[in-house]
Order: structure tokens, then C-alpha cells, then sequence
């Protein structure tokens, strides 16, 4: 750097400028280097606990954290059908998936026509809606969790996979509602009444013309709602069907365990292979997405 | 004339149907949302047994050793949670920026990634950290704050990070080079131009955190050794025993905490209003 300098002596203004333009951009590649060192390091202090456990899927040590020789007991007795932890870990499975796919298929219905409606009402009501909309948003989930079996012992239930539904359906409506919401905002209003006018009924025009046109806001909250709904915890505990067979989800079924003080070693490999599913499905939407960025 | 007002007449026919689309969802609301709501209330003013009106519910809270209890409950769930949040927004402020800075981030990947553990279910995760805590020898029964700590904000991160990411992808770039222009340090920039610009990011990234943090009593009954009790923790003790009534007025501290945070970011997000 220096004999550069030194070289360039009968400095003029030109070649000047040049240097500091030179200087200041390897002073912007340090800086991106820093950046992004930064930003992969916390990646890897992200991915670790995952890392963690899916090194120990490979070994059937009780406890994570000894190495009992590389194996692959945690996988094919996660596949047995006689072992116990892996019915439990199946059948919880089963559990968080159906009450997700319904609570969602149900949230997304109720939550959607609830914002075309909404749409269409008087000032006054709309407030009144978005603010009762925004309540179980800003509310604790305990909170909701908590009301919800008051409101099942008020009325003399017993909690049931009915509450269940409607506990993760109060956890997932509002974000379909906010989702679908900017989309009415966007749409055409004419287009609607246009095919009234071509003579289209009332139903093939919503059916038609608008909910096409909601649809990404639709699925944007579809998909959210299964989110929430397969990470749920709370309400899940406090709603679940409290008669007849225990009743688990992923979540609580691994709670109940982490409390008793024993993770089933099945857990880590289970774990794996959902981290693997995301990964692919993650790297499926990216390919699909780019594809359809290339298209327009 | 005519033909126009039978016109008129029939949209407003139109807007009418389209308009009760939304009863089955107002019914549900009221039911399911508000109701509830309302009986926590009479639940924490009535006897159990005869449901008559009574304060005993808030006396077993907050009479004798059992207000040493519950103030202590009080203090730690607003102690994790504000640490949690200050954490979070320190640590997802920079990454943010990072990943919202178009010449060192050229494409979203790098966000999605941090968004992917999410999808883990996060008592699995929890269940990962406290094993991985232990294996770098922190034990949760020897530090259940520092471990807590950890947990929560390793669990939060991605909620922080998101609200930030997407204020930072709208910061007005020619400002910031304006101050830079006229000779604005960098240091000087990122307080005077960048922070003020982020505020609504920030405000939104401490609601993502501060309040579920609070209810999140699984993290810190797994990373504490069951030391730190949040008020999440007291409502589900009080479920567990069947004590809806006592639990109905831990709910209703934890609304009057809420009730404030949300008055909070209001004032906040009034403020950055006005000084626009």
C-alpha cells in the first residue's frame, strides 16, 4: 500500500481520488466480511441445539450428551410398531397434525368470510370488529386458555376434541382475518358488481371474481394458522380432551416427558427427520418460486 | 332515473348479503372470545362452591405470605421478560440490518434460514438447549437465570428479527447518505437517522417478545429447575388443581400487565407520530 503511494509521488488530484475510492472499497469488503461473519456465526449458534440433537440420534445413550458407540437403535425402534415410545410419539404425531389441518381448514373459512363481511359494514362496526379481532392477538395465550375452560366448566362440558378445535381455532382466526384484510383493500369493487351486471349470481360472483382474487391473502393465513397451530402449546394443554384415552400433542407429549425427567431417545431421531422434511419442503418453495420470479 | 334507482337499490341489496358474511364469525367472537373474558372476571369475584360474590379469591393471592408469592411471581415474570426483550432486540437489531442491507445481503435466503428452527416445535427445542447448556456445563439448577435467559431468547430471536427486518427493507437510503453527506459521523448516523427511522420496528419487536414471554412457563420450568415461576406458571398450577376461581385472578394480573404494555407501545408509537 505504501509503495503505491510512494509510486503515485507527483500525485495528481485524479489518481488521488482513485486511492481513496480503492481504499474505501476494501474498507466495504471488511466490512461485509464482518457483517456476514456475524450473521453466520448466529446462524450457527441457532442451528446448534438442532445440530446437537441430531448428532445424538446416532447413538441410543439414554441421556444426550454420552455416546454409547454410533448406531441406529433411535431410528429403527422409532419405526417398530411394538415399542411403546414410538406409538406414543406417532400417535401424539397424528394428534398435532389432524387438529391443525382442521382448526385451520376452519379458521381459514370462518376468518375469511369474517373479513369480506367486515369489509362491507359501517365504520362504527368495523372498529368494534377489528378491535374484538385484535383481542386474542394482543391477549396472553394463557389467558384465552384459561377463559376457554371457564367457559366449558361454565357450562358443564367436559374439555373434548370440540374445545380443543375451538381453542386453536381462537388462536389462529385473528391472523387470517389480517391477513386477507389488505387484499379486500387492493381489490376492484367494480369487478365484483361487473359480474352481477353480466348477470353472474351472488354466489358464482364471490366465488368467481373476489375469492381468486383474496386467494394469496387466504393461503398466507391458512398457512400461519398451521404454524401456530402444530407449535402450540398452552391451549393445547389446557383444552385437550380431558376423558377417555390421554390425549397428547408433539408438544405436550414432550413436555409431559421433559417433566418426568426422561426424553424418550426416539425424540432425536423423530426430530431429525422433521428437520429434514422442512429442509426439503423449504428448498421445494425456493425452487418453485424462483421458477414462477423467472416466468414473469 | 327509475333504472338507476332500482340500480342503486340492488347494490345496496348486495352490500347488504355480503355484509352478514361476517355473522357466523361475530357470533364466534362473542362466544368464544369475549364471553370467556368476562367470566374470568366473575370467576375470580365468586365462591367456587355457592357462586356467590366474594373477595376471597384475591385474598388467597394477595393476603399474607402468599402476596410475598405472588409479588415475587410479579417481579420475575417482568424481570425475564424485559431482559428477554432487551436481549433480543441487541442481538436481532444488527442481524436485521445485515440481512436487510441489499450489498451485503443480495437475496432472502439467509432470512428464511433464521426462520426455519421455528418450524421445530419448540418444547423439542427447549428439550435441545437444556441438554446442550448442560453439555457446556451450565447447569439449570446452578444458574436458572443465566440458563433461562438462553432459552427464552434463543426462542424469541426469530419474532425479534422479523419486524425488524421488514422496517429496515423500507429505510429511506437517501437520508441516511444525506447525513453522511453533510458530515455525519457514522456513529452520528445510526443514532440520529437510523435509529429514529427503526422505532416502529423496535416497538413491534418488543410486543413479539415482552408478552409471550410471560406465558411461556415451559422454558422456565425446564431451564431453571422450576426456581423461576412466571404468572403463566401460577394460572397453570391453578388449572392443574382444578382452581379456576384463584387462577381467574392470576389471569387477571396478567391482563392489568398487558393492559399496560399495550398503553406502552402506544405512548411509543404515538410519540414517533408526532415527532414526525
Amino acid at each position: 500500500m505504501e509503495k503505491e503511494i510512494q509510486l503515485t509521488a507527483p500525485v495528481s488530484t485524479m489518481e488521488e481520488t482513485n486511492i481513496s475510492l480503492k481504499r474505501r472499497e476494501k474498507g466495504e469488503k471488511a466490512k461485509k466480511a464482518v457483517a456476514l461473519t456475524f450473521v453466520w456465526i448466529m446462524l450457527l449458534v441457532m442451528y446448534l441445539p438442532i445440530m446437537y440433537l441430531i448428532v445424538y440420534s446416532f447413538t441410543d445413550a439414554k441421556v444426550i450428551g454420552q455416546w454409547n458407540g454410533f448406531n441406529f437403535d433411535c431410528y429403527s425402534t422409532l419405526f417398530n410398531g411394538k415399542n411403546i415410545y414410538a406409538k406414543e410419539i406417532w400417535e401424539a404425531t397424528w394428534n398435532t397434525v389432524w387438529v391443525a389441518i382442521v382448526a385451520s381448514l376452519l379458521s381459514t373459512v370462518l376468518g375469511t368470510a369474517g373479513a369480506i363481511g367486515m369489509h362491507f359494514l359501517g365504520k362504527k362496526f368495523k372498529t368494534v370488529f377489528n378491535f374484538a379481532n385484535e383481542i386474542p392477538i394482543v391477549n396472553a395465550e394463557i389467558v384465552m386458555a384459561l377463559s376457554l375452560v371457564i367457559l366449558f366448566a361454565f357450562l358443564g362440558l367436559p374439555t373434548s376434541a370440540f374445545s380443543l378445535i375451538i381453542g386453536h381455532m381462537v388462536l389462529t382466526i385473528p391472523f387470517v382475518v389480517i391477513n386477507v384484510q389488505p387484499k379486500l383493500e387492493q381489490m376492484d369493487p367494480s369487478l365484483y358488481e361487473a359480474a352481477m351486471d353480466l348477470g353472474a349470481s351472488r354466489s358464482g360472483a364471490l366465488f368467481k371474481v373476489m375469492i381468486p382474487d383474496l386467494m394469496p391473502g387466504i393461503f398466507s393465513g391458512f398457512m400461519i394458522s398451521m404454524t401456530l397451530s402444530l407449535d402450540d402449546f398452552v391451549i393445547t394443554e389446557f383444552t385437550k380432551p380431558s376423558e377417555g384415552t390421554d390425549f397428547q400433542t408433539i408438544s405436550t407429549y414432550v413436555q409431559g416427558t421433559l417433566a418426568k425427567g426422561s426424553v424418550p431417545i426416539q425424540i432425536r431421531s423423530f426430530t431429525t427427520l422433521i428437520f429434514l422434511l422442512i429442509v426439503a419442503v423449504m428448498i421445494g418453495y425456493t425452487i418453485v418460486n424462483n421458477r414462477k420470479a423467472k416466468k414473469i | 332515473m327509475e333504472a338507476t334507482k332500482t340500480l342503486s337499490r340492488n347494490q345496496g341489496k348486495v352490500h347488504e348479503t355480503r355484509k352478514w358474511l361476517c355473522m357466523p364469525y361475530g357470533i364466534f367472537l362473542i362466544l368464544f372470545i369475549i364471553f370467556p373474558i368476562l367470566l374470568i372476571f366473575y370467576y375470580a369475584f365468586s365462591d367456587p362452591t355457592t357462586g356467590l360474590f366474594t373477595l376471597k379469591n384475591f385474598k388467597s393471592v394477595f393476603e399474607g405470605d402468599s402476596s410475598v408469592t405472588t409479588f415475587k411471581v410479579i417481579g420475575q415474570s417482568l424481570g425475564v421478560a424485559a431482559l428477554t426483550t432487551v436481549i433480543c432486540i441487541l442481538i436481532a437489531y444488527p442481524i436485521a440490518y445485515i440481512l436487510a442491507n441489499s450489498k451485503w445481503n443480495k437475496n432472502a435466503v439467509l432470512v428464511y434460514l433464521f426462520l426455519l428452527p421455528m418450524w421445530i416445535n419448540f418444547v423439542i427445542r427447549t428439550v435441545a438447549t437444556k441438554q446442550l447448556l448442560i453439555f457446556f456445563g451450565l447447569d439449570p439448577a446452578m444458574h436458572p437465570w443465566v440458563c433461562s435467559i438462553i432459552g427464552m431468547v434463543y426462542n424469541y430471536l426469530p419474532f425479534a428479527i422479523l419486524p425488524l427486518y421488514n422496517t429496515m427493507l423500507k429505510l429511506d437510503k437517501s437520508q441516511i447518505e444525506a447525513a453522511a453527506d453533510l458530515g455525519a459521523s457514522p456513529v452520528q448516523v445510526f443514532i440520529k437517522t437510523i435509529v429514529p427511522m427503526t422505532v416502529p420496528g423496535i416497538v413491534s419487536a418488543a410486543t413479539m417478545t415482552f408478552m409471550p414471554t410471560m406465558s411461556s412457563y415451559v422454558i422456565t420450568d425446564a431451564l431453571s429447575g422450576r426456581t423461576i415461576k412466571l404468572i403463566g406458571g401460577q394460572i397453570e398450577h391453578q388449572f392443574l388443581h382444578s382452581q379456576l376461581n384463584v387462577g381467574s385472578v392470576y389471569a387477571i394480573i396478567m391482563l392489568a400487565l398487558i393492559g399496560l404494555s399495550v398503553v406502552f407501545e402506544n405512548f411509543f408509537s404515538e410519540k414517533k407520530k408526532g415527532g414526525r
